[in-house]
């Protein structure tokens, strides 16, 4: 640990770390059941359930609120699911429906709220941005929890997901349960989502999903070091964002997480090993001088 | 007898394969063994008595090799099986064969089945039936509902009405034994893996769910690539095969699976000519094997070369049996509809 930092800000440092590795992991589920989108929709979804459990309780229960947070986001994602089964209207327009009017009616809830005596005090702005300097070691030690589950429910059907996610088709015809494998993946999106938003923030949450996992695609080419990666990615991006967010007062963490793992994609879109640009660039140069020294008719200039 | 001759011929082929593995397998499966050669036996017993005695007489040398042959036959059926399941083999296997049992009974037979997108009706009272150890083709137009047809029967689309039983049961209890290949374009092949990855997902069933796959695992997917003439592939990923490559991919991954009853959709859509061959020599092997096998086909030329049966669908079973009877200029007219200039060009 960083002994310049006050020890509260070395807890808050190593939550968010622990929660960029899970949602790493969680990511690169998400990354191939083509749901990148899906985990925004969700985590917008998240805020009118936390407001709700926040009026319910009358003060900041946390439980209460990420319950709230959980059943508003599972609420979403049905949504998106029954608007893409039962219309015209596909799943892309679905969500973006779901995601931006749960956004506003949490909004409208949260402007009710905070109107509320007490209201405005509980930092309930911060699930929009995100506000990890609130968090304390309890919360260090709900999302180690959280890690550990995911990285349990991954390693252990490691190559049931491979499957699940790769060939559903070939894997239902083997005989794997498939509402059994949807459930487990809805439960770990939302567990990352509702424990996350309270760092990161339900605007920005997504991008911790999307960003180290797309990330750690241009690194290799194996599912296992993909998740591998993106987990490192994730957990960089935290503790190096919420590092940053540390050194001026109130400034949120969640824009700054996101900047720290748009600086890692960049780097990875430019030298990745398997699929970067300017490698890829770089070999395309080298091949195509060598077939301009080649003495050729027609190609002197 | 010629196809007990076609069957060694085959076996003889992965023989090589099948020691090698034997070899490297280790502790793990030399418990195994005797159980290998007590079916073997059985097997031998049951189908050519004499011939197996006396092979096994003249020299200790050729004897061995016979042995190991009938060894092998029996490995084939259920190889991959035996290590993983509880139940032992003397169990399993006739149990296995009396599934398939009757040869008078159908291994698939469906009756009054539709189905639909949304409220456009793509299926309406089909009916059918297929025997055991034929190598079927469907074939139609478009939209005929193919495809559908295949996914239907495997409770991968939701039916209207209809069943469809295998083996004289449903679906659900004899899914280990059904093998489908759905098409090359309904996966994402940008997808982290490898070759060999994609075929050790046939044995995924045998390995048993959260099982982690063992050496033995990866020998069975080796040998099946190598059958598809694809072992050297094995670490390639799969994104930088080329079409044919990846088609046989995936029938590697069926043939590892080792079911009784494959469903193929569109398997020689957009392959070379080679790739084209070594999938219908793989599935004529199966034919031969005594397994079934029902194929989503597309080139009315090849029909007659390549199947036995054919079945004639536009929403709705037009026509449905032998080639020679069925694969007519009459029943092709009636499955293609009015417009069939092209049919003048000489397909039958």
């Amino acid at each position: 640990m960083i002994p310049a930092l006050s020890p509260n800000a070395q807890w808050v440092l190593l939550s968010t770390l622990i929660l960029g590795a899970a949602s790493g992991i969680v990511g690169c589920l998400a990354y191939w059941k083509r749901h990148s989108l899906m985990s925004d929709a969700l985590s917008h979804a998240a805020l009118p359930g936390v407001v709700v459990g926040f009026a319910l309780a009358g003060t900041k229960n946390l439980p209460l609120m990420t319950a709230g947070a959980a059943a508003s986001a599972l609420l979403g994602a049905w949504l998106v699911v029954g608007i893409r089964d039962h219309s015209r209207v596909k799943e892309d327009t679905a969500m973006g429906i779901v995601l931006s009017v749960f956004f506003g009616l949490g909004i409208m809830l949260l402007t009710i709220v905070n109107r509320l005596p007490g209201g405005n005090q509980a930092g309930l702005d911060s699930f929009i941005f995100g506000q990890a300097a609130s968090m304390v070691r309890k919360d260090v030690y709900m999302m180690a929890g959280l890690a550990l589950l995911v990285v349990i429910v991954t390693t252990v059907s490691f190559k049931e997901w491979k499957l699940w996610l790769f060939d559903p088709l070939f894997a239902k015809g083997l005989g794997l349960p498939g509402r059994l494998m949807d459930a487990a993946y809805l439960t770990v999106v939302v567990l990352v989502i509702v424990i996350g938003i309270q760092a990161v923030g339900v605007i920005l949450m997504a991008a911790l999903f999307i960003i180290p996992a797309v990330s750690a695609r241009y690194w290799t080419h194996s599912f296992g070091r993909m998740i591998a990666l993106s987990a490192l990615f994730g957990g960089a991006a935290g503790a190096s964002g919420t590092l940053v967010s540390t050194m001026g007062e109130g400034w949120p963490t969640g824009p700054f997480i996101v900047i720290a793992a748009a600086v890692l994609f960049l780097v990875s879109l430019a030298f990745g090993r398997k699929k970067g640009g300017l490698v890829g660039a770089l070999q395309r140069y080298i091949r195509k001088r060598r077939m301009r020294r080649r003495p050729s008719p027609g190609t002197s200039s | 007898m010629t196809r007990r001759q076609a069957l060694q011929t085959e076996e003889t082929q992965t023989g090589k394969i099948r020691t090698a593995e034997n070899q490297t397998e280790g502790p793990n499966t030399a418990n195994a063994q005797p159980e290998h050669r007590k079916t073997a036996q059985a097997h031998a017993a049951e189908t050519e008595v004499a011939a197996t005695y006396t092979a096994e007489r003249p020299t200790a040398e050729s004897g061995a090799a016979v042995t190991q042959t009938a060894e092998l036959s029996a490995a084939e059926t259920s190889a991959a099986e035996k290590p993983s399941a509880a139940t032992s083999p003397a169990e399993s296997q006739p149990a296995k064969r009396k599934g398939g049992g009757d040869p008078e009974e159908p291994v698939v037979r469906v009756s009054e089945l539709s189905a639909a997108y949304r409220k456009n009706r793509v299926l309406e009272d089909v009916n059918f039936s297929v025997g055991r150890g034929t190598l079927t083709c469907i074939v139609g137009p478009n939209g005929a509902g193919k495809s559908t047809l295949l996914k239907v029967m495997l409770d991968l689309h939701p039916r209207l009405s209809g069943t469809v039983s295998f083996f004289g049961t449903s679906y659900g209890k004899v899914k280990s034994r059904i093998g489908y290949v759905p098409q090359r374009g309904a996966v994402d092949w940008d997808f982290p893996a490898d070759a060999l990855d994609v075929v050790l997902m046939g044995l995924y069933g045998q390995i048993g769910w959260l099982n982690w796959p063992r050496r033995r695992h990866r020998e069975l997917a080796l040998a099946a690539m190598e059958k598809m003439g694809i072992e050297h592939l094995a670490k390639r990923q799969i994104s930088q095969l080329s079409g044919g490559q990846q088609q046989r991919v995936f029938l590697a991954r069926a043939l590892v699976q080792d079911a009784d009853l494959y469903f193929l959709d569109e398997p020689l859509a957009g392959v070379d000519a080679a790739t084209e061959w070594a999938i219908m020599e793989t599935l004529r092997t199966l034919k031969e094997r005594g397994k079934t096998v029902l194929v989503v086909h597309h080139d009315l030329h090849t029909v007659r070369e390549y199947f036995d049966h054919v079945l004639l669908l536009n929403r709705t079973v037009i026509a449905h049996g032998p080639t020679e009877e069925t694969f007519t200029r009459d029943n092709i007219a009636r499955t293609y509809g009015g417009a069939l200039r092209w049919l003048e060009a000489g397909v039958v």
